[in-house]
């Protein structure tokens, strides 16, 4: 309503004074600059919504990632102390004994204001067993030191007669870590504060990425070579025909994803209607393992994901007049030879968003593969699940998200400087 | 029209000022579902009769991130069901009760069933099951037989992750139940573990949910398999199997607790109902419904006898029950479940 106002106002304010032609263009500047503020007022909804729930979910997650203010807010004079402190020890590595004063009394109040379970969980993030630990000592702890409160708790537990527990401490008590990005890339720090590789049979993230990442390029490979000649007839056939089909692409579409992926498993299992042909068949004389292995996930994957392959195919197929193809073949092209240089030039840009679709769809999945693969077939996000809803450790679950995202972001990079994001067509 | 409007919404605000201002019920949150039913009418509703207390039921999906938002600002929930992990976290965190053992009575329960801040109120069980319509020569008799392929060729499934695939590999290395956890602790004991389930990697598959494992048994996807004692009676109930659970073998077993939150403004009435609740009469009456064992000590003897060889706290079935060891997981699973994944992907 409020342009038409707008206009009105300028209309009368003209028609009164028509001979002033500055006054006119001030007033349509104003009016104009108030069209634009009305039509960016317009956007605010959409602005406010992709902030909410894009850019600060985003945000959150990296700040997640390296955060660190578990002992902070528990015990904060222990960790000025710890903070204050450079490391090294009289023994070693055990702190001096106004740094192991102030924890143990820090402890105790912790313990009496029940607030030492973050402080124990941020402990065993990075050492298992740390929970307990630090638990099982607040529980045992004297009122006074027996002596010298370094000597109270290494009677506790000899554990804090080492240096280690003293590092781990000393680390989280830093405002920021890198604990869980590290160790999302199989790294930690070693006693001496260098970064260290981890233990082979800890070393799984960069595997587990490269799986994703791997699992997601055969996905689109397969959904390009199903999902190219099925593009292809349905742009070429009367709508009449091709309509019906599109809803036969469609129709998974309609399903929850949770029900195809069950669907898939009777489908493909031991005594399932696959198997049973094939047996009867005399291809093979052993019911195959097509489910609960890669095999699963990549035929479930490549299902659900076809549409998001065919249908900027079809855009895309549906613009290329027919006339070029039959130009080629009458000006001497073989109809391979048309195809090749004609037609298939002119769809890269449905193949480029098509398999960029189908691509950055699949590096996110979960359900599917926790449900038809193998214990060796999960992906990332699989992780980051187990991290926030098993263990609710935010850190690691931030840190492999982060990993996931700044992963895709350089392939999308790569993607537009090879492709070019001006060629992308959606639909 | 507008006048309408404002009527209307001055009736919705007293409605709604009515209704906080209201007395808020006592209200107990459990699982939901077939097994809330069966406490309704077991637990819930009796003690409204008796009592006069009203109740009002919630029922939610577990997590110690759903209780600690719950447990912030005012009063809703008072009793809630919760499994051990949330059961530890929840009273190191203060957002739990300690309950009043001298009325409870310590040794009125099974030993599993004690905390300071919750009672143990069913009993669950992982344990080897397998369909006996497909072995008519006799099923697995132990977790040896779980990991021998000659005997028993075909392929198996465990629940995904460490927990409890490590326990019965132990098992099946001839660790006894009680030594378990013992040797879990070291690190060699761990390397034995997974030691034994390279054995028959070739042959194993990984179920996520609960419901898989009787499907799996059910289509001839696997022999035999790790499963819910629940779910497997109620597949030969509803469904008419045959599931055989292997009790003999060893099974891993669970508790569920009731807990009173911390900001519960009715905890006297809260500890009533749990007072109501530990009567043993009553508790033997849970299992011809949904078999999870009662954890009140007199209870089991007076469980029909029908339902009692498929509860966990049978005492028949106890001594080759080993208690989950839910202190040694929350520690150790982060790491584990590393070290699985990384054998897995080998």
């Amino acid at each position: 309503m409020a342009p038409v106002e707008v206009i009105g106002e300028v209309t009368g304010e003209s028609a009164g004074r028509p001979a002033d032609p500055a006054a006119l263009r001030r007033a349509l500047r104003r009016s104009e600059r108030r069209r634009q503020l009305w039509a960016f007022g317009l956007t605010l909804p959409l602005l406010g919504f992709l902030v909410a729930v894009f850019v600060v979910p985003i945000a959150g997650m990296l700040k997640l990632s390296v955060a660190n203010s578990e002992l902070a807010t528990a015990m904060p004079a222990a960790t000025e102390a710890l903070r204050a402190w450079d490391g090294t020890g009289d023994d070693g590595g055990v702190p001096p004994e106004a740094v192991v004063a102030a924890f143990a009394t820090d402890l105790e109040k912790a313990r009496a204001a029940r607030a030492l379970a973050p402080v124990a969980q941020r402990l065993n993030n990075a050492f298992a067993g740390d929970r307990t630990l630090l638990q099982g000592t607040a529980r045992n702890l004297p009122e006074a030191p027996d002596g010298s409160w370094t000597a109270t708790l290494e009677a506790l537990d000899p554990a804090w007669g080492e240096p280690r527990i003293w590092q781990s401490l000393k680390r989280a008590a830093a405002p920021w870590t890198d604990l869980y990005l590290l160790q999302a890339l199989d790294l930690q720090r070693d006693a001496t504060d260098a970064i260290a590789p981890v233990s082979a049979d800890r070393a799984i993230y960069r595997n587990v990425l490269l799986r994703t990442f791997w699992i997601s390029f055969l996905v689109t490979l397969f959904c390009f070579v199903i999902g190219y000649p099925l593009a292809y007839k349905l742009s070429t056939l009367p709508p009449r025909l091709a309509n019906p089909l599109m809803i036969l692409v469609l129709l998974p579409f309609w399903t929850s994803l949770l029900v195809r992926s069950a669907a898939w498993i009777v489908v493909l299992q031991r005594e399932g209607p696959i198997n049973e042909s094939l047996l009867w068949l005399g291809v093979i004389a052993e019911p195959v393992q097509l489910v609960f292995n890669r095999a699963g996930v990549l035929i479930a994957m490549t299902h659900i994901m076809l549409p998001f392959m065919i249908l900027p195919l079809v855009s895309v197929m549906r613009s290329i007049p027919k006339s070029h193809m039959q130009a080629a073949i009458g000006l001497g092209a073989s109809p391979l030879e048309a195809f090749f240089k004609v037609f298939l030039p002119q769809t890269r840009p449905g193949i480029g968003a098509g398999c960029l679709l189908v691509f950055i769809i699949s590096i996110g999945y979960y359900i599917t593969p926790a449900l038809i693969g193998g214990a060796a077939d999960q992906m990332i996000s699989y992780f980051v699940a187990f991290f926030t809803l098993e263990t609710v450790n935010w850190g690691m679950a931030g840190a492999l998200g982060s990993l996931l995202l700044v992963a895709t972001l350089l392939l999308y990079l790569v993607y537009a400087r090879l492709v070019g994001l001006d060629r992308l067509r959606l639909g | 029209m507008s006048v309408t409007l404002i009527r209307l919404a001055a009736l919705a605000g007293v409605a709604l000022v009515a209704t906080t201002a209201q007395a808020r019920d006592l209200t107990i949150v459990s699982w939901g579902g077939a097994y809330q039913d069966a406490q309704r009418e077991i637990f819930f509703e009796p003690f409204t009769a008796e009592t006069g207390i009203a109740i009002t039921e919630d029922s939610w999906n577990g997590g110690i991130g759903a209780l600690r938002a719950r447990a912030e600002g005012p009063a809703a929930w008072d009793i809630v069901q919760v499994e051990t992990d949330e059961l530890v976290l929840g009273c190191e965190e203060g957002i739990i009760v300690p309950l009043d053992w001298d009325v409870l009575g310590r040794d009125n329960f099974l030993p599993a069933a004690v905390h300071e801040c919750g009672v143990g109120n069913i009993v669950w069980a992982t344990v080897l099951a397998y369909d006996a319509d497909r072995f008519p020569d006799g099923g697995p008799e132990s977790w040896a037989d779980f990991f021998d392929t000659e005997a028993f060729p075909g392929t198996r499934a465990l629940r995904a992750g460490p927990r409890q695939a490590l326990e019965f590999a132990l098992m099946g290395d001839g660790v006894p139940v009680d030594e378990v956890y013992d040797v879990l602790r070291s690190p060699e004991g761990v390397d034995r573990a997974f030691a034994k389930l390279d054995s028959v990697k070739d042959s194993l598959i990984f179920w996520e949910a609960g419901a898989q494992p009787p499907q799996l048994l059910a289509s001839g996807e696997v022999v035999m398999t790790t499963a819910y004692n629940g779910r497997v009676t109620a597949a030969n109930q509803s469904e008419g199997r045959n599931f055989q659970i292997a009790w003999g073998a060893g099974y891993v077993y669970q508790l569920d607790s009731w807990v009173i939150l911390a900001n519960s403004d009715k905890q006297d009435e809260a500890m009533q109902f749990i007072e109501f609740w530990a009567d043993p009469d009553r508790q033997a009456l849970l299992p011809p419904y949904i078999p999870y064992g009662p954890t009140h000590v007199d209870a089991a003897a007076l469980v029909d006898p029908e339902v009692l060889p498929d509860i966990p706290s049978a005492p028949q079935n106890l001594p080759t029950g080993l208690f989950f060891d839910d202190a040694f997981w929350v520690d150790n699973v982060e790491a584990l479940n590393e070290r699985f994944t990384a054998w897995a992907g080998q």
